[in-house]
């Protein structure tokens, strides 16, 4: 646990000295602010056209502009993770490898566990610390709404957004851990993120395959959680998923012994 | 504390460690003498966990390297080839951060780090980003780190590479201080640094142990010849003829026939016989100047050199 606690912290620490985690946590922000401000007014403009046919044609508008701009700023929040989670974890074993640092890790009386579930905690963390922020803009809906929406709105989304993005760090871990060259990492990361979220597609094919492809899409059960539900299947879909490529990545530290020439 | 049985490392068809066999004891110093690409590196990452041998045992204070692989881990300091820093960190923090994954208990950590950068003399540097240091500095963070968890066992892959000569001396006389409470395995292809430092040597080239001994009975045991070293003005041929003659003489070469009509030839004979008397005799009799008449002592480095190229005719000759 100590040896578990000490590369967190180190981690940690290495983020927050890095320009990288800077530039892309600004980044997201500022792509995430910009276009929670357009979502919210293009639902509003699209709301205040409806009300206007209302009134020519005595239709009962049919928009929750709340839950309208929650769904799109949701679903932006999963693109730009998308987007830039490759550069969170590009570093994170293969910066290791190329310093020669590696070498004293696995040199050190801790398990190959402890270097791989520290790292990932930390990306995790990071990710979180990314995320914080954008809670102000939901909070000003919340605040401006009338009648306020369910707060199990809000915590889904948060819920959805941090289990998707765990999903991407340890699949993007496993990534680096291939190779000693970050831009490869980030490049190949990024691929499998696609990979991951098109898959989703398959669903069309129908039948069998289509069921299971769409059961193994990131994006579809990320799905649910913008729309305030919690599901057991999701939730057990991301455990599953986070826990393979954390111990996938432990198999690839593992090996590197042997594959050291 | 530290035994080797029949070591070895082949990465597909090459060997880069061939069935290296040693035991070091407790206090000592072991220098690991080759040249490049002998196999050093490999063998001291094997010792240290680092990665699996192909055959062969080690074990380090009992531990056998890899079925007990995090045991041992926790008796022994290691500085790799390159002093594997983090460059953002500075160098209390990451001294902090080494002495916490080697287990140090927290409320010894702050004594730890701050001996280990007394004993390494970097304390000055001790709020200064890694990046910005020298690479003597970084060298010497290296190992501070390799200390600064107390260990039983310290392995250092080329410890002096990268200083200058003073810092050279200094970690020198760090290295000798520390023996005794540690036993320490050093690496090295500079000849003088295991004449100075080291207890006992292992010389080692392409993978296979040529020697282990002492600096001094190295030395010793392969002066058994005498090697002489004479100038004189006179013909070459009828100098080397003149000096054949001398009984003892075992081998004589010209080395050089200067302009001015000297020539210095080197002449090697059977150990206990000094004849150096019969080659002043001879040469003044035929009445030719003589300038020069030294005995050369072979130095570590004829030793290393002797070995080293013997081994390589024997096995290129093998191929």
């Amino acid at each position: 646990m100590k040896g578990l606690y000490a590369i967190y912290r180190k981690e940690m620490g290495h983020y927050f000295v890095s320009p990288v985690a800077y530039v892309v946590v600004g980044v997201f922000l500022a792509l995430s602010a910009f276009f929670f401000n357009y979502f919210l007014a293009a639902v509003m403009q699209q709301a205040m056209q409806m009300q206007m046919q209302e009134m020519e044609m005595g239709m009962h508008p049919n928009i929750d502009v709340t839950m309208e701009v929650m769904r799109a700023f949701f679903g932006l929040l999963s693109t730009l993770v998308l987007f830039l989670t490759p550069m969170l974890t590009m570093g994170v074993f293969s910066e290791e490898r190329k310093r020669g640092t590696m070498e004293l890790l696995m040199t050190s009386p801790i398990t190959e566990i402890q270097i791989v579930v520290g790292k990932f905690l930390a990306s995790v963390t990071l990710f979180a610390i990314m995320l914080l922020p954008t809670a102000a803009y939901l909070v000003f809906i919340y605040v401006h709404s009338d009648p306020v929406p369910p707060w199990r709105l809000l915590v889904a989304g948060y819920v959805g957004v941090m289990l998707l993005g765990g999903c991407l760090l340890s699949l993007g871990s496993f990534i680096s851990s291939l190779t000693e060259n970050q831009l490869i990492a980030a490049v190949l990361t990024f691929a499998a993120f696609l990979g991951v979220w098109v898959i989703d597609l398959g669903r069309n094919a129908g039948g069998g395959a289509g069921n299971v492809l769409e059961y193994l899409s990131v994006i579809r059960h990320f799905d649910d959680f913008t729309r305030g539900v919690i599901d057991s299947s999701s939730l057990i879909y991301y455990a599953s998923f986070m826990i393979l490529f954390v111990f996938l990545t432990v198999r690839a530290v593992d090996s590197m012994r042997w594959r050291r020439a | 504390m530290i035994e080797v049985q029949d070591l070895t490392k082949s990465y597909g068809s090459v060997i880069a460690v061939d069935h290296v066999s040693f035991t070091v004891n407790k206090g000592e110093i072991l220098g690991f003498l080759g040249p490049n690409g002998a196999g050093k590196t490999t063998t001291m990452r094997i010792l240290t966990g680092y990665m699996p041998a192909t055959s062969g045992t080690a074990r380090i204070a009992g531990f056998d390297v890899f079925d007990d692989s995090l045991e041992v881990r926790r008796h022994i300091g290691y500085l790799p080839e390159a002093p594997p820093v983090y460059p953002d960190m500075t160098v209390a923090s990451y001294l902090d951060f080494v002495a916490r994954i080697k287990n140090v208990p927290s409320e010894r950590r702050a004594e730890r780090v701050a001996d280990a950068m007394h004993k390494t003399n970097i304390e000055d540097k001790r709020d200064q980003l890694i990046k910005r240091l020298s690479r003597g500095y970084k060298q010497r963070v290296g190992l501070a780190q390799a200390l600064v968890h107390d260990p039983d066992v310290i392995i250092l892959d080329e410890p002096t590479v990268g200083l200058d000569p003073k810092q050279i001396i200094e970690v020198r006389h760090l290295i000798k201080g520390l023996a005794g409470n540690h036993t320490i395995i050093l690496s090295t292809h500079i000849l003088p640094e295991v004449s100075m430092t080291c207890d006992r040597v292992v010389i080692i080239n392409k993978g296979k142990v040529a020697a282990v001994d002492t600096p001094e009975n190295l030395t010793a045991q392969l002066k058994g010849g005498q090697k002489i070293r004479v100038e004189v003005q006179a013909p070459e041929r009828s100098l080397q003829e003149l000096l054949a003659q001398i009984p003892g003489v075992s081998r004589t070469q010209i080395e050089a026939a200067h302009a001015n009509g000297h020539v210095t030839a080197t002449v090697e004979a059977a150990a206990g016989k000094d004849v150096r008397s019969q080659i002043a005799a001879g040469v003044v009799q035929k009445g030719w100047p003589l300038f020069e008449l030294r005995g050369v002592s072979l130095s570590l480095e004829d030793i290393f050199l002797e070995l080293t190229t013997e081994d390589s005719a024997h096995s290129e000759a093998a191929d």
